[in-house]
C-alpha cells in the first residue's frame, strides 16, 4: 500500500516550472494546489502570532493585578488575538487550504472555475493580513475594541480602528471571491458521472460554506465601511449622539458574524466525514442526511444572529424567537454527530492520528455544543453572558471543533500534498499534550465563568487564582503540544518517509492520483460510476 | 524527470488556457451581483429602520432634495442601460464600430450622471447640508440621519458608477484589440450585467430619497 508502484514519471505540482522565477513561481501561480499551500503557510504564520498573544494574555492572568502588562495592553491583546484568529486564521480555515487543494481533485477537475480570481483572493488575504498587523505599529496604538468592534466605543476610541477594520473588509472580499469560485466550480466542473449525491461530503461542506460566504459576508462589508466613514465624516448612522442606533450595528454585525461561525465549522465537519469512513473502513452512515444537514446548518445559521444580543435590550418576543431558532441548529449538528458515531460502529477501525484528532473533536465539540444550549436559553444566558463561560464555550466549539479538525486534516492530507509521512509516535504525543492542555486551559474557564469571572477583564478577585493558575499552566502544555505537532509535520514534509499514493486506503478521488499530485491532477478526467465511500462493495467482493 | 517532460507539461499548460466556460463565467457574475445587492441591502435595512423611527423628519429632509436633477439623472442612467444592452447586441452581430460607439455613449452618460451628482452635492454643501456641519447639527436628529443615509447611499452608488466606468473603459480597449469578438463577448456581457445593477440600485434610491416626500 505504501509503495509508489507503476506510476509513470511525472512532474509534481511542487516542482513544476512556469514562466516565473524563484518565489514568483508560487506567489503568481494560479494552480489551486499551490494556492492552497500558500494559504496554509500564511494561516499557520498568523496562528502562531495569535497563539503568542493568547499565551501572553494567560500569563498576565497568572496573578491578580498586574503581572506583566498594563490594562490597555491587555485590551489590545485580546482584540488582536480575536481579529487575527478569526479573520486571518479560522474564517479562511479549512475551506481556503483544503478546499482549494482537495475540492477540484475530489470532483475530478483540473482546477477551480476561475484560477486567476483564486490567486486574487489569496493576494487580498495577504494584503488584509499585512494591513491588520501594520495597524499595531502605527500612531494611536493598537485597536482596543474587542474583535466585535461595537459602536459607540469603536467610534470614540483614539486607537487605530479604521485600518484593522479596512483589513477585515478586504479579507471579507477575499472570502466572497473564494465562495463565488467554489460554488461555480462545483456546478460546472464535476467529472462526468459525478452527480451531486456522488460528491464526497467534504465537497458538500465546502459548497455549503461557499454559499454562506457569498450570502453573509457583504453585510459585514457594508457595516465595516459605515463605521470607518462614520469615524471620518460623522454620518450619524451608528452614533447615538447624532440620532443613530448602536443596536442596528449589532444586528448588522451578527447577521454576518453568526453565519461566519458556520463558515468556520462546516468545512471541518466535512473533513470529519472524510476521515471517519477512511479509518473505519466503512461506507459513511447516512450520506444524504449528512449532506443535507450541511445545507440545513447553512440555512438556519442565517436566522439566529440575535442570540448574541440577548442582553443588549431587544424585545422579549424577538428573544424568544431567536432562542428557539438557536435550539434548532442543534438538530442538524446532532444528525451529523450520530451519523459519524454510527459509521464507526462495527467498523474496522485503525486509530491513526487523524482519527485520534477526530475523536478529540467529537468529545470537545459535544461539550461545546451542549454548553451552547446553556447560553442559548434566555434565563441562563443572563447569568452567564460576558463571563468566561462564553469564552470557554467559544473555544470548545471553535478551537476544539474547527482547529482540531484543521490539525486532523493536516495529518490526513499531508502525505497527499507533499508525498511524505510524519512521525506517527511524535504525532501521538502531540495529540496527548494538546488534549490535556486544552482541557486544563478551557474547562477551568467554564467554572470561572459560572462563578462570575467576567471576560475581557485584566484583573480578578483572589479567590479565582487557583483556577486561573491551572488554566495558565494548561496553556503552556497546549502550546508545547502544538509546537511539537508543527515541528513534526514540518519534518515529515521535508524528510519524512515516502507515503505512496494512498497510505490510508482512502476511496475518494484524491487517493487515485500520485502524491504529490501532478500539475493537472488527472491525465484523463475520470468517469464516476459509484459513490465516494464504497467500502461495502469491496467487502462483497 | 527529463527536460522533455517539462516541455510537454508546458505545452499542456498552454492548451489548458484555451478552456472556456461562458456559462460558468455568468454564474460567477450573477453570484457577485447578488453580493452587491446584499452590500446595499445593509443600507436599505438601515434606511428602513430610520425611516420608521423618524418618518416626519425624513419627510422634511426629502423636500430639500432637487427632484429635477434626480429625475434627469434617472433618465440618464436608464438611457445608459439601453446603450449598454445595444452595444452587446451590436457586438453579437459583428458590428464592431457600432458597438464601440454605443459603449462610448454609455461611458459618456455615466460621466454626465456624475457631473450632475457633483453639482447636486456641491449645492447641498453650499447650503451647509453636510455631515458634521453647524447647520445640520442644529437640525433635529432625524434630519441629520436623513442626510447621513443620503450621502452614504448615493455616495456608495456613485463609487459603483465610477467602478462601472473603469470596467467599461477596459471593455472598450478589449474590443479595439479584438479580444472581445462576436463569438467571444462574455466579458462585455458580464460588464453589461454589472452596469444594469448600478442602474437598478439607482431606480430604488431615486424614489426613496426624492419621491417619498
Amino acid at each position: 500500500m505504501s509503495e509508489n508502484t507503476g506510476t509513470m514519471p511525472y512532474i509534481s505540482f511542487l516542482h513544476a516550472e512556469s514562466k516565473h522565477k524563484g518565489i514568483f513561481k508560487w506567489i503568481l501561480s494560479t494552480d489551486h494546489k499551490r494556492i492552497g499551500i500558500m494559504y496554509m503557510m500564511g494561516m499557520l504564520g498568523f496562528l502562531l502570532v495569535g497563539i503568542t498573544f493568547g499565551f501572553l494574555m494567560k500569563l498576565e492572568m497568572l496573578t491578580p493585578g498586574k503581572t506583566l502588562m498594563d490594562a490597555q495592553t491587555y485590551n489590545a491583546l485580546f482584540t488582536l488575538h480575536g481579529v487575527i484568529m478569526i479573520f486571518l486564521f479560522i474564517i479562511p480555515g479549512l475551506s481556503a487550504v483544503f478546499g482549494n487543494f482537495m475540492l477540484p481533485i475530489q470532483i475530478g477537475a483540473r482546477d477551480v472555475a476561475f484560477p486567476r480570481l483564486n490567486l486574487l483572493s489569496w493576494w487580498l488575504y495577504v494584503i488584509g493580513g499585512i494591513l491588520a498587523i501594520s495597524s499595531l505599529f502605527l500612531q494611536g496604538g493598537p485597536i482596543d475594541t474587542g474583535w466585535t468592534f461595537y459602536v459607540p466605543y469603536s467610534l470614540r476610541t483614539g486607537t487605530n480602528v479604521s485600518l484593522p477594520l479596512f483589513a477585515a473588509f478586504i479579507l471579507g472580499f477575499s472570502s466572497i471571491l473564494t465562495g463565488i469560485n467554489f460554488v461555480t466550480t462545483v456546478h460546472r466542473l464535476r467529472a462526468p458521472g459525478m452527480d451531486f449525491f456522488k460528491m464526497p461530503l467534504f465537497v458538500w461542506a465546502v459548497y455549503s460554506t461557499a454559499w454562506i460566504q457569498v450570502i453573509a459576508t457583504p453585510v459585514i462589508g457594508i457595516t465595516i465601511i459605515l463605521v470607518i466613514v462614520e469615524r471620518i465624516f460623522s454620518l450619524g448612522i451608528f452614533d447615538p449622539a447624532l440620532g443613530g442606533d448602536p443596536l442596528l450595528f449589532q444586528h448588522l454585525f451578527w447577521i454576518y458574524s453568526h453565519p461566519a461561525v458556520y463558515i468556520m465549522i462546516l468545512p471541518a465537519m466535512g473533513a470529519v466525514s472524510e476521515i471517519i469512513p477512511t479509518f473505519a473502513k466503512r461506507t459513511i452512515f447516512g450520506y444524504k442526511a449528512i449532506a443535507y444537514s450541511s445545507l440545513a446548518i447553512a440555512f438556519i445559521g442565517y436566522f439566529v444572529w440575535a442570540h448574541h444580543m440577548f442582553t443588549s435590550g431587544i424585545s422579549d418576543t424577538s428573544r424568544f424567537i431567536f432562542s428557539l431558532l438557536t435550539f434548532l441548529v442543534a438538530i442538524p449538528s446532532g444528525v451529523k454527530v450520530f451519523n459519524w458515531v454510527a459509521t464507526l460502529y462495527k467498523g474496522s477501525i485503525t486509530p491513526g492520528v487523524p482519527l485520534l484528532f477526530v475523536m478529540m473533536f467529537i468529545f470537545l465539540f459535544s461539550i461545546g455544543g451542549l454548553t451552547g444550549l446553556v447560553l442559548g436559553s434566555l434565563a441562563t444566558d443572563v447569568h452567564l453572558t460576558d463571563t468566561y463561560f462564553v469564552v470557554a464555550h467559544f473555544h470548545y466549539v471553535m478551537f476544539g471543533g474547527t482547529v482540531m479538525i484543521f490539525f486532523a486534516s493536516l495529518h490526513y492530507w499531508l502525505p497527499k500534498m507533499f508525498g511524505r509521512m510524519y512521525n506517527e509516535k511524535v504525532a501521538r504525543w502531540s495529540v496527548g499534550l494538546i488534549f490535556v492542555g486544552f482541557n486544563m486551559l478551557y474547562f477551568t474557564m467554564f467554572i470561572l465563568g459560572y462563578e462570575g469571572q467576567p471576560r475581557r477583564y485584566w484583573d480578578y478577585l483572589p479567590q479565582f487564582q487557583t483556577l486561573h493558575v491551572i488554566s495558565t499552566v494548561g496553556s503552556w502544555i497546549l502550546i508545547s503540544g502544538i509546537l511539537l505537532m508543527i515541528g513534526n509535520l514540518h519534518r515529515g514534509m521535508k524528510r519524512g518517509p515516502l507515503a505512496g499514493n494512498n497510505p490510508w486506503g482512502g476511496k475518494t478521488l484524491e487517493w487515485t492520483i500520485p502524491s504529490p499530485p501532478p500539475v493537472h491532477n488527472f491525465d484523463e478526467i475520470p468517469v464516476i460510476t459509484h459513490g465516494p465511500y464504497n467500502y461495502g462493495d469491496e467487502e462483497v467482493k | 524527470m527529463s527536460e522533455t517532460i517539462t516541455h510537454n507539461q508546458m505545452e499542456h499548460i498552454h492548451t489548458e488556457h484555451v478552456h472556456r466556460d461562458d456559462f460558468g463565467a455568468k454564474i460567477g457574475m450573477w453570484l457577485f451581483l447578488f453580493t452587491e445587492l446584499l452590500l446595499f441591502g445593509g443600507l436599505f435595512l438601515l434606511y428602513m429602520a430610520y425611516r420608521l423611527q423618524y418618518s416626519h423628519e425624513f419627510h422634511i429632509g426629502a423636500r430639500e432634495l432637487n427632484i429635477g436633477i434626480g429625475t434627469f439623472n434617472t433618465i440618464i442612467l436608464l438611457t445608459s442601460s439601453m446603450t449598454m444592452a445595444l452595444s452587446i447586441a451590436a457586438m453579437q452581430r459583428s458590428r464592431k464600430g457600432l458597438s464601440l460607439f454605443l459603449l462610448a455613449s454609455t461611458i459618456a452618460l455615466a460621466f454626465g450622471f456624475l457631473v450632475n451628482k457633483f453639482f447636486e452635492w456641491s449645492a447641498k454643501f453650499g447650503h451647509g447640508l453636510y455631515p458634521g456641519s453647524e447647520t445640520l447639527l442644529g437640525k433635529p436628529r432625524g434630519e441629520y440621519l436623513f442626510y447621513g443615509m443620503y450621502y452614504a447611499m448615493t455616495g456608495l452608488h456613485a463609487i459603483h458608477v465610477i467602478i462601472g466606468m473603469i470596467i467599461l473603459t477596459f471593455m472598450f480597449v478589449f474590443i479595439v484589440r479584438n479580444s472581445i469578438t462576436s463569438t467571444n463577448y462574455i466579458k462585455l456581457e458580464n460588464s453589461g450585467l454589472y452596469w444594469h445593477l448600478v442602474d437598478l440600485i439607482w431606480i430604488f434610491l431615486f424614489p426613496l430619497f426624492y419621491l417619498m416626500r
